[in-house]
């Protein structure tokens, strides 16, 4: 068995603000090991943003322990919750949300002025890591002069900068043709593994979970699955 | 997150929406442009005043007559006399007594010029308390006050308006009023008081030349009286004060019908009056800088709602709520700040204007300029605190699902 990155235990979320209270998560449980490529799907409300959210250390669960990288996630206030998304998680959205008015290294470079990062080593970190998702030479391109498959690699390249123990990204192919979508999960399954980086995908297409080598599937705020993919059945991109 | 980074995003995001930025600035650069260019005007004037009260002369008491505040109070305002003057110059502790008997905006003409200008009929000792040298010629001795003899001496505007030209008006005839005056002498020039009131544009006469040709009266409206020394001066004003009362046969109970200025005092009431003028510009400045401010605060908020994206991406890779805290509040503060230079060169250039221009005295005080900026960063933080409270406070869930 692999180690333990993510360890959560009897998680649940309930949203107030609505006159009858959404149970978006009941009492998950879910382990995600060191290295680990995995995919969360489900129909929409069935809880899986909530659970990306409270992966991603954006929202805290009601009830539950959440331990990452055995820190108890629970027990941070909010500028440590800060401190773990920019040093731990490297998020990766469906619209790449990057700044419009900096370049892709400027883009890149965000989370490492948050970390302290000194300028000039922010710089060649940055090149470095648009160099590995194949963006070298676009490094003062806007995002709107690339397209939106190199967008998202700019975004993938932010996201790991700062060389996190996990990628979250939600959606991350849903702006995307077939074509660039193939190419970005070829690139995530490039990436992950190798520093003992865990990628975990909220999607709904299967063609994308199947990049992956374990689904778990959420319906109404429940685990209703939670597979391992036979080697044989995974796409791999590079072999 | 370091200073330099964090004033590159504050300034990268104040040009996106230069028009809107500048805009902003406008309430900041009126309101700082203002308070400066009236403080300085009016330190400035106090300046000129003051320069203009002690080239009146120093340790100086004027006495006039009509007692209390203005021209008359009670109902026998004293005319003072030659006999008076004589008799203040036998008290002790006084250096020069001299009398004036003037006629404000004369027409004095020379040729086919004509120029208005104040003729003031006094004695020789006037000149001694002014330390007013003459440039050319001599001014009129006590040889000229006995036969009152028709002679004027001109100060350099009447010189200026009435003789143009190289050639000394010395030895020239001048009509005041209908009757020719010899010129005797010219005096130097005393310089522009402030307030536009020039010391320059004058004619002395001999006071009885005044009194009897011009005036047809006796009287004599001012009488300066130059003490010894600093000291003396309150002693002396109760001399004369009890001189006077003698004299004018004035019952103890009555007031006095003559007043008695003290220079020094006139002095400290237009220092007063300007501070006074100074703080109310300045308490105009600040209710204009408190627009600005709101200006700011409005701005900065739609700026955050604008870029709720952006700020709830910050905070998903890793902002803290201080980092996003600090770069809007560096976003509002860089605004004033730059409304608040702006506003300093823009006063200090219509300062300048105006003095080049209207001839009016001005003075940047560094004092004045470092409160100005002080101000406005002051009024930065104070209004942009909240939009950036707002920023800092947001869900980075909802802030990431923005539309």
């Amino acid at each position: 068995m692999k180690r333990t990155l993510i360890e959560l235990n009897d998680i649940s979320k309930t949203y107030l603000s609505t006159s009858t209270p959404v149970h978006a998560l009941r009492s998950i449980s879910l382990t995600i090991g060191k290295g680990e490529m995995m995919a969360i799907m489900g129909p929409s409300g069935s809880g899986k943003s909530t659970l990306m959210n409270i992966l991603g250390c954006l929202d805290v669960p009601d009830e539950g322990q959440y331990r990452f990288a055995g820190v108890d996630v629970m027990s941070l206030d909010k500028d440590q919750l800060a401190h773990l998304r920019n040093k731990l998680i490297g998020f990766v959205f469906q619209n790449f949300n990057l700044l419009g008015r900096a370049s892709a290294l400027e883009n890149v470079c965000l989370p490492m002025i948050y970390a302290g990062v000194s300028g000039k080593e922010r710089e060649n970190l940055g090149r470095e890591a648009l160099a590995l998702v194949g963006l070298t030479g676009r490094e003062h391109h806007y995002p709107t002069q690339l397209s939106g498959g190199q967008q998202q690699r700019v975004a993938i390249a932010r996201a790991l900068v700062n060389k996190p123990g996990l990628l979250l990204a939600d959606e991350p192919t849903g702006a995307l043709d077939t074509k660039t979508s193939a190419e970005i999960m070829a690139l995530m399954q490039k990436l992950h593994g190798g520093n003992g980086l865990s990628v975990v995908i909220v999607t709904h297409e299967q063609e994308v979970a199947n990049y992956c080598q374990r689904i778990v599937r959420l319906t109404d705020g429940v685990i209703i699955s939670d597979e391992l993919i036979p080697e044989a059945s995974q796409i791999k991109a590079i072999k | 997150m370091e200073l330099k980074s964090t004033l590159q995003i504050a300034w990268r995001s104040l040009l996106v929406n230069k028009l809107r930025s500048l805009l902003t600035m406008l309430g900041v650069i009126i309101g700082v442009a203002s308070v400066i260019a009236m403080v300085a005007l009016s330190q400035g004037a106090t300046t000129g005043i003051t320069e203009r009260i002690s080239s009146m002369g120093s340790n100086l008491l004027t006495i006039t007559g009509g007692g209390g505040f203005g021209p008359v109070r009670g109902a026998n305002p004293a005319q003072l006399t030659m006999e008076d003057v004589e008799a203040l110059k036998s008290l002790p502790l006084v250096k020069y007594v001299a009398p004036e008997a003037s006629l404000n905006n004369a027409t004095a003409a020379a040729g086919n010029a004509t120029w208005t200008a104040n003729v003031d009929g006094t004695t020789p000792e006037l000149m001694m308390i002014k330390s007013w040298p003459t440039e050319q010629g001599d001014f009129f001795d006590e040889n000229d006050l006995a036969l009152r003899a028709p002679v004027a001496v001109l100060g350099q505007t009447v010189v200026s308006n009435l003789f143009p030209g190289p050639t000394s008006p010395v030895g020239k005839i001048i009509r005041i009023n209908g009757l020719d005056f010899n010129v005797i002498g010219v005096l130097t020039t005393k310089g522009a008081a402030g307030m536009g009131q020039d010391q320059d544009n004058v004619i002395y006469i001999p006071l009885t030349t005044a009194q009897q040709r011009l005036l047809g009266s006796t009287s004599v409206r001012t009488i300066n009286v130059q003490a010894t020394s600093q000291e003396a001066l309150s002693t002396l004003k109760d001399y004369i004060t009890t001189l006077l009362r003698q004299r004018h046969r004035l019952a103890a109970s009555a007031e006095d019908d003559f007043r008695i200025q003290d220079m020094a005092e006139v002095l400290s009431t237009v220092e007063d009056t300007t501070r006074m003028l100074t703080f109310l510009l300045g308490g105009i400045a600040a209710v204009s800088l408190l627009v600005g401010g709101i200006g700011i605060m409005n701005i900065m908020l739609v700026s955050v709602t604008e870029r709720t994206r952006e700020i709830g991406v910050r905070m998903a890779i890793g902002a803290t709520t201080g980092a996003i805290l600090t770069q809007f509040l560096v976003e509002a503060l860089l605004l004033s700040l730059m409304g608040g230079i702006v506003g300093v060169l823009l006063g200090w250039g219509i300062a300048e204007l105006l003095s080049v221009f209207a001839g009016f005295n001005v003075q940047l005080a560094p004092w004045l300029v470092a409160m100005a900026l002080g101000f406005s960063m002051a009024v930065g933080l104070f209004f942009g605190y909240y939009p950036a409270r707002k920023a800092a406070n947001s869900n980075p869930i909802d802030a990431l699902r923005f539309e």
